[in-house]
């Protein structure tokens, strides 16, 4: 919404300084966007009076004027026909800059002959697009005085950001009230007169909605004004629209642009002699067409209010108005029209037709409806002063929706909500400046009428903004919540400590976190076990993004990809966060997932830069499960991740059937193709909410118990079948002797010479630590034959000869 | 022999012979020529037994003292020698440390974690939990308890993402703001609350300072005696903890959003002088968040009575957070995966904000 200094002054008695406006404008409310001020921007220019002129020696079209800028007589070659001796003219001296050209003025010769300025058009100031001659000021400009201040234009432009629930600061008068009601001066306002008519009205109105859409245009005002004269409109009127960003179109069309702005209050105004018949307002019917005044046909339907005469559709209820019936300059007869729009209504209708209008900007955010006669009363007088002619009586059909809202206000709730002290005389002072009536005040209780205007008021709530707002929120004193603990008491859930740790560690492990979108193409989450249609959005951003991701996976897999374009060979990504299963709560659940691609690290003079597998993979999902506390060493790996992985280079790791608590592996080759991925890609998804949660908390640990005495190392070569996971083996020898073993880890694999086709050899190392008293050799071969025996129990290993 | 001008020449003989050893083999030589079974002094020690007892108490500690002082001497050259010989392998063994060390590769987090950790670090000071709720949503907890109508502009398609419904069903939404999770807290647990809810957040825009997805954070205060100078209070005290500055120029500015009554947005002042941005001072006021009174209406969906129960709420975008502290420009690289982004905005692993150690290092 923007408005001028001196527009605002016309409704608001006040000596307030801009800058008082514009602060307080903001601390009320009404969010200042920007202000402008033509005069700064036109400083250069100022009135210059040609005291000589003369005909150009070598052009028959150009004028060479002796211009008297107040401070210097100086030499400017003009081409306008209507340059000439003794007129006053708008001066711009060399180093200008002229709007409407874009150019810096130079001093310069034209055609043999110095010219050290210019005398300008309204076209290269960009008042208008005229450009037939330069501006005639008139003969009592003062000479050498700033042009802005000569036209008029030296008017600040504010511009205010009105929120969605004052519609009744979409007016000049309403901004003012507001002003005013902070103390900013007085409102002026003046209030329309009714106007009598002369004649009765030949065209009349009606309203025809059936039941259930009675609200679209509940009243419908019209009065028929004959005998106008239309044109363009004064000066004043024309320079206030272009301030506010309007274009002046005739006299007619201007006073209800004006009054749209300066009251909040659209109207419309239809040539009679093109009308046929009387107007009705109703439902739009299919098929229905017409030609908008922005030049563009409409077709209409049976949910939009529609303004039509005997013809057909004239134009959209509180939108916009027809090509066919507009005024024009031959325009004598004129109906003018003040209605009311059913906000709902009028956006849908908008916003389906795609049509930005200042009407229906005010409609669809509800005009003032008690407003409706009295703004047709103000644009006759209007119209009447500037056109002439004389009204008709009001043709009036429908009521207008005013409901009488009134609020039992306590305002003692303006300290106990708002945090401030305000005087109950104090808020009802405020509420009255601001059009509420108060009524029954007893102590701190009032009886709250709400004005016809505020639309937005429906309880006590909104009262305490009112009163806070224009009292003023920077005289709330902010105050701390009262503190509950000493030492604050730690607040995360144990998932979201999870996540912390989890995002943590494999950070600390090498991995960078990422953080991609919630969706993805419906393919590619159809590659990973998604791409339901309950998953996918109905109107997705772009085609790319139109299913909600079931891994995390493919979103980490196309970053990789985007990285290794941009010529990384070591990549590796991370990302904590949701993935959907379902469109439930239940079916959201919280995965870290890691993607390796290339390499595991740079090309190294020692070597280092291995191709990724699927054991970076596990290293990395068991850090994961480590830093959260998951049991790593009771885990089982069986062998069923879901088909994107490589089916013989992929696991999963669970605690028991039912409770998968990481899977990990390489991509199959068909997601990477799909995903134009050139490998090796391994990843990992580890499922935050399935590691159980410790049974008790105990924060003392368990006493320290450990033996002075040596622990023996015993390494074993065992032969086992190919086909014989090693992970069984390790768990046979670790059971063989739960007293003695402590650790055992195994350290080579080896199939080839000297070993049968279908053989391996597995080289285990044993750590046995002593009890009470140090090992004797008979105690370390016996528990070396325990191990064997187990080894050889659970997968028919023998020791390697 | 035997002589004690004999034993002297001998002395400076054997020292003279050890201290131009050239090395450790030599050494030996001498010592077994000196001192070995057959060694001349050893040979001049035999000869003590034949002597007369006069003779033996002069010349035995005489002989034991040359014996004594030739052992030493060999030591000490031996020790000479061995330092040597170690010094000439070590010079052997210089290698080249300016070759590169291998890689301990480290990732790193990405910024918006690290402010949520930032912000979960602020706000448990302050005694809020945080909560969470579902990216999947619907009407209800999305608009319908928030106090904003069915005819809403925000609940258009071109503002909200919707899921595909089965025919007759209401389309679920991806939540187009953390305000749900107000709702499903204030419908689960009873007051008094504080909470913040930090997640992602869809809308269907993009363009530079817009994406599809991004983060918001919300907070929630509800009991009994809650008021506006405790959202002020507790909105300054966040700005200046989480910007790491005392003096941040602030304004509570009175504005509207359907949920809360009255409502205020938050603007800080800033300055983008020199491409750089300045949070606290400048020229400029940023609006940084909006909040209010929690509206009547929201209280009542939630089944609290709005006669008891009051407080406020405030949401505000993780990712600008983010942007104004550590001075990112582009939105949409926060969700872009550049390594070289991330490694030049990501934080150590071991960068855990605190209170004690301080937000950022």
């Amino acid at each position: 919404m923007k408005f001028t200094l001196n527009w605002l002054k016309e409704h608001l008695e006040t000596d307030a300084t801009l800058e008082q406006v514009t602060d307080t404008l903001t601390a009320i409310g009404l969010e200042v966007e920007e202000v402008s001020d033509p005069a700064e921007d036109l400083k250069a220019f100022t009135v210059g009076h040609v005291v000589k002129a003369e005909q150009h020696p070598n052009a028959d079209r150009l004028t060479v004027c002796h211009v008297d800028t107040g401070s210097a007589v100086v030499q400017v070659v003009c081409g306008a026909p209507n340059a000439r001796a003794g007129m006053k003219g708008v001066f711009a001296p060399e180093g200008t800059h002229i709007p409407g050209t874009g150019l810096d003025l130079k001093a310069t010769k034209i055609r043999g002959v110095d010219s050290h300025g210019m005398l300008c058009s309204e076209r290269e100031m960009m008042l208008s697009d005229e450009h037939d001659g330069i501006i005639e000021l008139a003969e009592d400009a003062p000479i050498g005085a700033p042009f802005a201040a000569v036209a008029g234009l030296d008017d600040p432009v504010i511009e205010v950001a009105i929120t969605p629930n004052r519609q009744d600061c979409l007016g000049v008068s309403g901004i003012a009230r507001d002003l005013a009601a902070a103390g900013l001066g007085t409102v002026k306002t003046p209030a329309p007169a009714a106007i009598p008519g002369k004649f009765e009205s030949a065209v009349t109105v009606s309203l025809d909605f059936p039941d259930d859409a009675a609200n679209a245009c509940p009243v419908f005002a019209g009065r028929l004004i004959k005998g106008v004269k239309n044109g363009p409109s004064p000066a004043w009127l024309q320079q206030r629209l272009r301030a506010v960003g309007l274009r002046p179109i005739s006299t007619l069309v201007d006073i209800t642009n004006y009054n749209t702005m300066d009251r909040g209050r659209p109207l419309h105004v239809y040539d009679v002699a093109k009308l046929t018949g009387n107007i009705v307002a109703r439902l739009g019917k299919s098929g229905e067409k017409f030609l908008a005044l922005d030049g563009n046909a409409y077709e209409v339907d049976a949910e939009m209010c529609v303004i039509a005469d005997g013809s057909g559709v004239l134009g959209l209820g509180g939108i916009i108005g027809g090509e066919d019936t507009g005024c024009t300059e031959e325009t004598t007869d004129v109906f003018v029209e003040a209605a009311f729009f059913d906000p709902i209504r009028t956006a849908m209708t908008g916003r389906r037709l795609g049509i930005e209008s200042d009407a229906r900007y005010r409609f669809e955010r509800g005009v003032d409806p008690a407003f409706v006669v009295p703004g047709m009363e103000l644009a006759t007088a209007t119209i009447l002063e500037l056109c002439g002619g004389e009204a008709s009586e009001l043709v009036i059909a429908g009521a207008p929706p005013i409901e009488e809202r009134s609020i039992a206000f306590d305002s003692s709730r303006v300290a106990s909500l708002a945090g401030v002290d305000v005087p109950p005389d104090a808020c009802a002072g405020i509420l009255t400046n601001l059009g509420f009536e108060v009524s029954a005040p007893k102590g701190a209780e009032m009886a709250v009428a709400v004005p016809s205007w505020r639309r937005d008021v429906a309880g006590p709530a909104d009262l305490v903004e009112e009163v806070a707002r224009i009292y003023g929120y920077d005289r709330i004193e902010a105050v701390n919540l009262p503190r509950d603990d000493a030492v604050a008491k730690p607040t995360l859930t144990a998932l979201q400590r999870r996540a912390q740790a989890v995002r943590r560690r494999l950070a600390a492990a090498g991995l960078h976190e990422v953080v991609t979108y919630s969706f993805m193409t419906k393919e590619t989450a159809s590659l990973f076990g998604g791409g339901a249609d309950a998953l996918a959005l109905q109107n997705p951003i772009s085609s790319e993004l139109d299913a909600m991701r079931p891994s995390i996976l493919p979103n980490l897999a196309a970053a990789a990809h985007k990285n290794a374009n941009r010529g990384f060979k070591a990549i590796a990504l991370f990302e904590i966060g949701p993935q959907y299963a379902d469109d439930t709560p239940a079916g959201q659940s919280l995965a870290a997932a890691g993607l390796r691609l290339g390499s595991t690290g740079r090309r190294h003079w020692q070597g280092g830069a291995d191709p990724v597998s699927a054991y970076d993979a596990k290293a990395d999902a068991l850090a994961a499960l480590a830093a959260v506390g998951a049991p790593v060493d009771k885990l089982q790996v069986t062998e069923d991740a879901p088909d994107w992985y490589h089916p013989g280079r992929s696991a999963v790791l669970r605690l028991g059937p039912k409770n998968p608590l990481a899977r990990f592996g390489e991509l199959h080759p068909r997601v990477l193709t799909a995903l134009d991925l050139k490998g090796p890609a391994v990843g990992f998804e580890v499922f935050l909410e399935n590691v159980p949660a410790p049974r008790r908390r105990e924060i003392a640990r368990a006493a320290f118990a450990a033996s002075d005495l040596p622990a023996v190392d015993r390494d074993f070569a065992f032969v086992v079948s190919r086909d014989i996971r090693a992970g069984d083996l390790l768990r046979a020898v670790a059971g063989a002797d739960k007293v003695h073993i402590t650790d055992v880890t195994l350290f080579d694999v080896y199939a080839g010479d000297g070993l049968a086709d279908d053989e391996k050899s597995l080289a285990i190392s044993v750590r046995l630590a002593p009890k009470d008293k140090t090992f004797l050799d008979e105690e370390i071969e016996a528990i070396g034959r325990k191990i064997v025996a187990a080894a050889e129990k659970a997968t028919g290993a023998r020791l390697r000869g | 022999m035997s002589d004690i001008s004999d034993l002297t020449a001998l002395e400076s003989e054997l020292a003279a012979a050890i201290g131009q050893a050239a090395d450790l083999d030599a050494l030996e030589d001498l010592r077994v020529r000196a001192l070995g079974k057959k060694g001349r002094v050893t040979e001049l020690l035999k000869g003590l037994g034949r002597m007369t007892p006069e003779e033996r108490q002069e010349m035995g500690p005489r002989l034991n003292g040359l014996k004594g002082r030739i052992a030493d001497e060999i030591a000490a050259r031996k020790a000479a020698l061995e330092d040597a010989a170690l010094e000439a392998r070590l010079q052997g063994e210089r290698i080249d440390l300016t070759l590169p060390a291998p890689d301990r590769p480290a990732g790193s987090i990405h910024p918006v974690s690290q402010v949520m950790d930032e912000l979960a670090e602020i706000f448990a000071d302050m005694g809020f939990a945080i909560a969470e709720g579902p990216d999947i949503e619907d009407d209800f907890h999305n608009f319908t308890a928030l106090n904003i109508p069915p005819e809403h502009p925000a609940r258009q398609m071109h503002d909200t993402f919707y899921l595909e419904a089965p025919d007759g069903a209401a389309p679920k939404l991806l939540r187009t703001h953390t305000s749900p999770v107000q709702i499903r807290t204030m419908m689960t647990q009873p007051p008094p609350l504080r909470i913040i809810a930090p997640g992602r957040t869809y809308r269907s825009d993009s363009d530079a300072t817009h994406t599809p997805m991004f983060h918001q954070v919300e907070g929630l205060v509800i009991d009994e005696t809650t008021h506006m100078g405790h959202l002020k209070g507790t909105l300054e005290a966040f700005v200046k903890a989480f910007f790491e500055k005392d003096d941040v120029a602030m304004r509570f500015r009175p504005s509207y959003f359907p949920f809360t009554e009255p409502s205020a947005e938050l603007d800080i002042r800033c300055s983008f002088a020199g491409g750089r941005v300045t949070i606290g001072e400048g020229d400029r006021w940023l609006e940084i968040l909006g909040c209010g009174m929690v509206h009547p209406n929201v209280l009542t969906a939630c089944n609290l009575d709005p006669e008891v129960y009051q407080g406020f709420a405030w949401g505000c975008g993780i990712d600008r957070l983010a942007m104004l502290k550590y001075g990112m420009t582009d939105l949409r690289a926060f969700f872009d995966s550049d390594l070289r982004w991330l490694r030049h905005y990501g934080f150590s692993a071991f960068d855990v904000p605190g209170l004690a150690g301080g937000l950022s290092s």
